[in-house]
């Protein structure tokens, strides 16, 4: 009766697995691939019956009508999509590109912080800075060398490029914010510092660059419904102002935004999210025992 | 001949209609109101006196012939009535169920001066439940005309804009950002007051009349208007994206988690259907006492949605009294019958924190009714020394919304000082070819105002194509007027094509 899919059928092209636990896919979407400017994210819901997930845009390919999504599989949903979303089947749905994009081009010299599930989500930060004449320096943080990944494509974008891993298995031992530290023992003049990854991280990074004032600019990722402005699900607290992110941000000032707010209300589905996840681990451990009975 | 019907010879009892018992609707998500049954009716129809008033027509936003279409069901003409209701609205099953009707046609039917009104709300729906149920639909012969139409938002704005504009024979495509159409009919209004299958059944209607549906598309961010009617191709846009964009007071607590606006609770509940979590993926939290703030439509629905939800206790927290309630008074009525506690004259000041982020209760003041504002009612006025605590576990906010702002974020189009879109008595808006109506001009109203809103900007859409609008009288006068060019009027869009040219 209705058309689901405007001009594509939301199609993975394409599929990565970085790791155990992160995967990338390309979907086919080219008014999106169009529309997509860094900083933006798209809500996605893989089923009739899914949740609507609010994910940054990590990459967009105009030529090829496509854009990419690194998702890391934490809850039920993720979790789903990284065993039902192979190459050549259908995203139920996908509304984008949302948000305001961020804003390119004032600054000469850039830092590009990605941790976790931020590194992807970055990328496209660093490299609109690069194509605008800027000095990036990348640097991104993750648990372990084994789970790094698109090292190649930020060092083809930036001009410095850090990598932190906690364990010490590659590059600096340590957080984004010791790779801050470093960097801006050597630059004095940084302009601007963009941070995407956990709430924690960006707090980390925002409290880095405040006693040198440097521009800071956080990608926030709340709880949200329909990713348009209308629930309110996603508001901030940003210095005195209430705001949502999704049609306000999702960049906000790193200095003025209240983490631990953001943190508490990322708890606000904790119960159900955890049951959720056992309800749907049950059911493919009762699925992998019924296949096995069947051969 | 029909013996001339008085006050005095017509039943003299309003039609009582079957609802689901209080005490077992709050367990379900079935609907109230059972509709009437064909002698009931019947019956209800003897009631209207067919005066040559008519002032139910001028009380309706769009201007049903509702006399008319009574007539026909007295008739037994259920098709004829069908018809009838059709040549002005699009979708009577919808209307008849979420009209303020005692507001509108109710409130000045000529019976209710002595009696009971006319229960016209309820035969529209009776009618509009039959079309449904007999799979009637009123496809006329259209003429392709080579216009195309974007449509921005499928809420009932867009749809009603829609319709006319299909019928005209015009191409039209709606634009929806969720996954499913229908605006607020779908997100909003719960399924006991308006069922899906009723709006589903409404929108197989309107794609039988071409409408195209293109749901998953965000307007303003995928594309914007000025690409739609420059290299998109459309000829005429309508803009119909409703107000959306929730309020809260800024009162300290409102970030506590247990916090939320009715449209996020209604969206997860109805649109992202969160009540049958987890087979349903979306979460909702469960109050066991909720507290919800206002007393307009949304305000009802997201009462009776938590008792359905399972809550012990609801509360309406409102500032003024009952009688300055914006709800439909059928509203307020079944939720008082299903247990909502009412605190009338009440002012929330503070939601309190249970040590764990989550909500343990809420400060509120007791107010009264002083001078009238500018909106006519009597302005609350705290009440000093009158504060006190109670216990919840869940607050709701209610209170109204404001201008979506990604419309003003991604084109020229001019706002008003409210953020709202700017659009002149035609509804046309600073853009050439773009028109809107509804919440995201008005603000927040009701589901037949938009409707008429978006057959409004229908009428002077089609005038801008340069399309003869067949309901529009083209009276002596008129078009007896000065300025015409090759006899074309000069409020027509060809007229400019011509003095360009």
């Amino acid at each position: 009766m209705q058309e689901a899919n405007p001009d594509s059928s939301f199609e993975i092209v394409a599929r990565e697995d970085f790791s155990d636990v992160t995967y990338l896919l390309e979907v086919r979407h080219p008014l999106m691939a169009k529309a997509a400017r860094p900083g933006q994210f798209v809500i996605v819901m893989s089923h009739e019956h899914g949740e609507r997930i609010p994910l940054t845009i990590a990459d967009f390919d105009r030529a090829r009508g496509t854009i990419t999504l690194v998702i890391q599989a934490v809850g039920k949903t993720t979790r789903e999509m990284q065993r039902n979303c192979t190459v050549g089947t259908h995203l139920y749905g996908i509304v984008g590109p949302m948000g305001e994009p961020s804003h390119i081009g004032n600054a000469k010299k850039v830092v590009c912080v990605g941790g976790g599930l931020g590194v992807a989500p970055v990328f496209p930060q660093a490299r609109a800075h690069k194509e605008s004449g800027a000095y990036v320096i990348g640097i991104v943080g993750f648990r372990s060398r084994d789970l790094i990944f698109w090292e190649d494509k930020f060092r083809a974008n930036c001009d410095e490029f850090i990598i932190c891993t906690d364990d010490g298995s590659a590059g600096i031992k340590g957080l984004v914010t010791e790779g801050i530290r470093q960097v801006l023992d050597r630059h004095g003049d940084i302009d601007e510092l963009v941070a995407i990854g956990p709430p924690i991280m960006m707090k980390g990074c925002a409290a880095a660059t405040r006693p040198r004032r440097i521009r800071t600019v956080v990608s926030l990722n709340p709880v949200m419904v329909d990713g348009t402005g209308m629930c309110g699900g996603c508001r901030v607290k940003v210095g005195d102002k209430v705001m949502f992110a999704c049609v306000d941000g999702p960049d906000f000032d790193g200095h003025q935004v209240d983490f631990d707010d953001l943190m508490f209300r990322l708890q606000r589905f904790k119960p159900e999210e955890k049951l959720a996840l056992e309800r749907w681990q049950q059911g493919c451990r009762i699925e992998g025992r019924d296949a096995g009975r069947d051969s | 001949m029909v013996k001339k019907r008085t006050i005095r010879t017509i039943p003299q009892e309003r039609t009582a209609i079957a609802e689901q018992p209080a005490r077992e609707r709050i367990s379900n998500f079935g609907e109230v109101s059972c509709g009437y049954r064909q002698e009931e009716a019947l019956r209800e129809s003897e009631r209207c006196l067919l005066c040559p008033e008519q002032p139910c027509v001028a009380g309706c936003p769009v201007g049903i012939d509702i006399p008319g279409f009574i007539h026909k069901i007295g008739e037994k003409d259920f098709r004829g009535a069908y018809d009838t209701l059709t040549d002005t609205n699009l979708l009577p099953a919808i209307c008849g169920r979420v009209c303020p009707q005692e507001t509108q046609c109710e409130g000045v039917c000529t019976v209710g001066d002595t009696l009971a009104p006319v229960a016209i709300g309820r035969l529209e729906r009776w009618v509009g439940d039959m079309a449904i149920a007999e799979g009637w639909a009123n496809v006329p012969y259209i003429e392709p005309n080579g216009f195309k139409v974007g449509i921005v938002g499928s809420g009932p704005a867009g749809m009603a804009c829609a319709a006319d504009m299909a019928k005209a024979g015009c191409s039209v495509t709606v634009f929806e950002a969720f996954h499913q159409p229908g605006g607020v009919l779908r997100y909003g209004i719960p399924d006991f007051r308006l069922p899906n299958e009723v709006i589903d059944a409404e929108i197989e209607k309107l794609t039988r009349l071409g409408i195209k549906f293109k749901c998953n598309t965000l307007v303003g961010r995928l594309f914007t208007i000025e690409e739609m009617v420059g290299e998109m191709g459309f000829h005429t846009v309508f803009i119909g994206t409703g107000a959306g964009y929730p309020s809260f007071m800024g009162i300290p607590g409102e970030s506590l988690n247990g916090v939320l606006s009715a449209n996020e609770l209604l969206t997860r509940c109805n649109l992202m259907r969160a009540r049958e979590f987890p087979a349903h993926d979306t979460p909702i939290e469960l109050g066991r006492r909720v507290a919800v703030i206002g007393a307009g439509n949304t305000a009802m629905d997201a009462m009776r949605v938590c008792l359905r939800l399972g809550a012990e206790r609801v509360y309406c927290v409102y500032r003024r009294t009952k009688a300055e309630a914006p709800a439909r008074a059928e509203e307020i009525h079944h939720a008082e019958e299903e247990g909502i506690e009412f605190n009338w004259l009440t002012s929330p000041l503070e939601i309190l924190d249970d040590g764990n982020r989550g909500v343990r209760g809420m400060r509120c003041q007791r107010m009264e009714l002083g001078e009238p504002d500018a909106s006519g009612r009597r302005r609350p006025v705290a009440t000093p020394g009158s504060e006190f605590e109670f216990e919840c576990d869940m607050v709701v906010f209610a209170i109204g919304t404001n201008a979506n702002p990604i419309l003003g974020q991604t084109s020229q189009i001019k706002l008003d000082k409210r953020g709202y879109i700017a659009a002149d008595e035609t509804l046309a808006t600073s853009l050439d070819g773009v028109f809107a109506g509804g919440d995201i001009v008005t603000g927040a109203a009701t589901v037949i105002e938009a409707m008429g809103a978006g057959r409004k900007a229908a009428r002077a859409m089609k005038a801008y194509l340069g399309l003869r609008d067949t309901e529009t009288i083209y009276s002596q006068a008129a078009d007896s007027g000065e300025g015409r060019l090759f006899g074309i009027p000069p409020g027509e869009r060809n007229y400019a094509r011509l003095r360009v040219a």
